[in-house]
């Protein structure tokens, strides 16, 4: 993990769940095969309403129409973020759109638990909802060993939780590179 | 010291003699369950971590069952089929129930019980959300991603943070027009769709004991959408009549404590229990039945692991039988053996298959169909604007396909009654004296 995650930012509400991250017709794409990876960086998000997709304002997709890539890095959200589901397709079509981390101020335990254990993307927890302090298209940063998030472009910081028992399995890139590195198998 | 049914199955599990909340334990897996869309991946990742030739940690304990994309003309549903049979030859799997032959199961939470691996004491791991169903068989049973599953697929362990645990007791005998469905509507909405995260959800008290399997499934089955890691019922003989009639394996039941430390406790006095429904768009925006009567509908859809058992067609034809729908209805069995039993089950003397036909439904075959949208052309899925009546599980935007439609969730004798007249029905109008 860098120490800086850096980037645009891409504001959503409470209670994201995993039909908006990845609507389940799309969970039939290889996630192997290049040709159709790409497909899940194309809809990551597509599912969130128009109103509510790009806060404050609405109607910003994630990843434009045309395109395979999103040009956010950071995702700030509510609360309960990426419940539903347990496909690990959600976690998996953010990164492939080029999403890095995620800050919500709680999440839904299995979508957590694959963001770690697949080494998706960081799920960083607020202490108070933020979600309302950031302006998708806002540059942020997020400070990795300080745990802090600032919004560049408003000069405002806010503090984030310690990663604490997930952290080395974060920091090996998944619950593989994790148990290796402990000899587990 | 004392602990939780979840704690004691997670102790047993993990060697320990004593686990606490919050402990992080690595437990052997008893079974691991996995589908068509979740299975494709997990095996990818499988053979990317452990080599193309691995052998799984123990066939006799994996269980795969296509379910969710089965009857479509999409070309990557199918082949992700392929994938999950090609895999089960290669390792030799006895427990792979394929597509196309007279195997095929349906819904992976309602197949499980009736293949007898829903085994109290044990503890299941499935790549869906809904895997939680088989906590009312005294199990400790949650969902996981597919990174987890190969890595269970590798080594039979996975690490799990042992969860508090919440009770809720329903005390008296049951109204004839309630189901399992309005009771856990009604905690969903009184607890928030996070209420439960990373904890156990326990079901207890003689309202809950005097239910059948299949009401207690309904209640374990809607655990996650209050975010919670399982549900769980003790077991008793009601459990152990279902389960030996279906495996001679051997299992060791679990219990709680007498003293056991809960998270929290609430208690719900069944006469005062309402018919719910759960508003669009989350599960947890609930009304009574009597404060949303009379919205306008425009389908209704009975099926899915939540509302797709038997008992719950059998339910809906009480109120169908001898009457025509006023909406498209769809029916669509859990399992090849629930729709089998469609046409030998009979309320007041005519099978459910032709109540269900003579009232005009449109009966599919045994999947998950459009529980969750699915690939376009799935059986019953919104496509559009539908405003949809159903007996299934979740209700955010999108879920049972196009995000322009709305979906109302309720119980079997609700979304039948609605059915009828085309709008939100009281199913006290039908069922027992209106109070």
């Amino acid at each position: 993990m860098n120490k800086i995650i850096s980037g645009k930012v891409f504001v959503l509400g409470d209670d994201i769940d995993t039909d908006q991250i990845i609507p389940a017709q799309h969970l039939v794409y290889s996630l192997e095969k290049p040709e159709e990876k790409k497909m899940y960086g194309k809809f990551a998000l597509s599912g969130v309403p128009e109103a509510k997709s790009g806060l404050p304002k609405g109607g910003i997709p994630f990843t434009p129409d045309d395109q395979y890539d999103s040009e956010f890095t950071i995702v700030v959200a509510g609360k309960n973020f990426g419940c539903g589901s347990s496909r690990e397709h959600a976690p998996f079509a953010m990164q492939v759109a080029g999403c890095k981390a995620v800050i919500a101020s709680t999440y839904a335990r299995i979508f957590y638990r694959n963001a770690v254990d697949g080494g998706f993307v960081v799920p960083f927890e607020s202490f108070d909802d933020v979600s309302h302090q950031f302006r998708t298209y806002d540059e942020v940063e997020i400070d990795t060993e300080l745990n802090i998030v600032r919004n560049l472009t408003t000069g405002v910081s806010f503090p984030l939780r310690p990663l604490g028992d997930v952290a080395d399995i974060v920091e090996a890139g998944g619950i593989f590179a994790y148990a290796r590195k402990h000899n587990m198998f | 010291m004392s602990m939780t049914l979840t704690e004691k199955i997670l102790a047993k599990a993990s060697g320990k003699r004593h686990v606490d909340p919050g402990e992080t334990v690595w437990v052997n897996v008893d079974i691991l369950l996995t589908h068509d869309v979740c299975g494709p991946p997990t095996i990818g990742i499988f053979k990317k971590e452990f080599g193309a030739d691995a052998k799984v940690w123990d066939k006799n304990k994996l269980v795969i069952i296509p379910d969710h994309y089965i009857f479509t003309n999409d070309v990557y549903a199918n082949r992700n089929i392929d994938i999950l049979r090609q895999f089960a030859a290669e390792q030799d799997l006895p427990h792979y129930y394929d597509v196309g032959t007279n195997r095929y199961k349906g819904v992976c939470h309602a197949a499980m019980p009736e293949e007898g691996f829903t085994r109290p004491g044990d503890v299941l791991f499935g790549t869906d959300s809904h895997t939680c169903t088989a906590g009312a068989f005294g199990q400790f049973a949650t969902g996981i991603g597919n990174t987890d599953a190969a890595f269970i697929l590798g080594t039979g362990k996975l690490w799990v943070k042992v969860p508090p645990t919440m009770k809720f007791v329903f005390e008296g005998e049951i109204p004839p027009w309630i189901m399992a469905k309005d009771l856990i509507l009604q905690i969903i909405g009184d607890i928030g769709v996070d209420g439960a995260s990373y904890r156990a959800m326990e079901f207890a008290g003689d309202g809950v004991m005097n239910l059948d399997m299949e009401g207690r499934m309904t209640l374990t089955n809607m655990v996650i959408e209050a975010g919670g890691k399982n549900g769980v019922i003790e077991p008793d003989q009601t459990t152990f009549d279902y389960v030996r009639a279906r495996t001679d394996y051997a299992f060791e039941p679990q219990y709680n404590d007498p003293d056991a430390k809960y998270h929290s406790t609430r208690v719900y006095k069944m006469k005062d229990m309402q018919p719910m429904v759960a508003k669009p768009h989350s599960p947890d925006n609930k009304a009574t039945v009597s404060e949303v009567k009379g919205t306008h509908l425009t389908r209704a859809y009975i099926g899915s692991c939540t509302g797709g058992k038997l008992s719950d067609f059998v339910a809906a034809a009480q109120i169908l039988k001898g009457n025509t729908v006023g909406v498209d209805t769809y029916i669509v069995p859990a399992t090849t053996l629930i729709r089998n039993q469609l046409k030998t089950e009979m309320v007041d003397g005519k099978t459910l298959w032709s109540i269900f036909e003579d009232a005009g439904c449109k009966i599919g075959e045994a999947s998950c169909a459009a529980c969750l949208g699915g690939p376009a052309d799935t059986f019953g899925r919104l496509n559009g604007e539908e405003i949809c009546i159903s007996t299934t599980n979740r209700n955010f935007p999108g879920r049972m396909g196009s995000k322009k439609s709305q979906v109302y969730l309720a119980s079997p004798y609700t979304v039948a009654a609605s059915a009828l007249t085309g709008k939100i029905a009281d199913p006290r109008d039908y069922i027992g004296a209106h109070v």
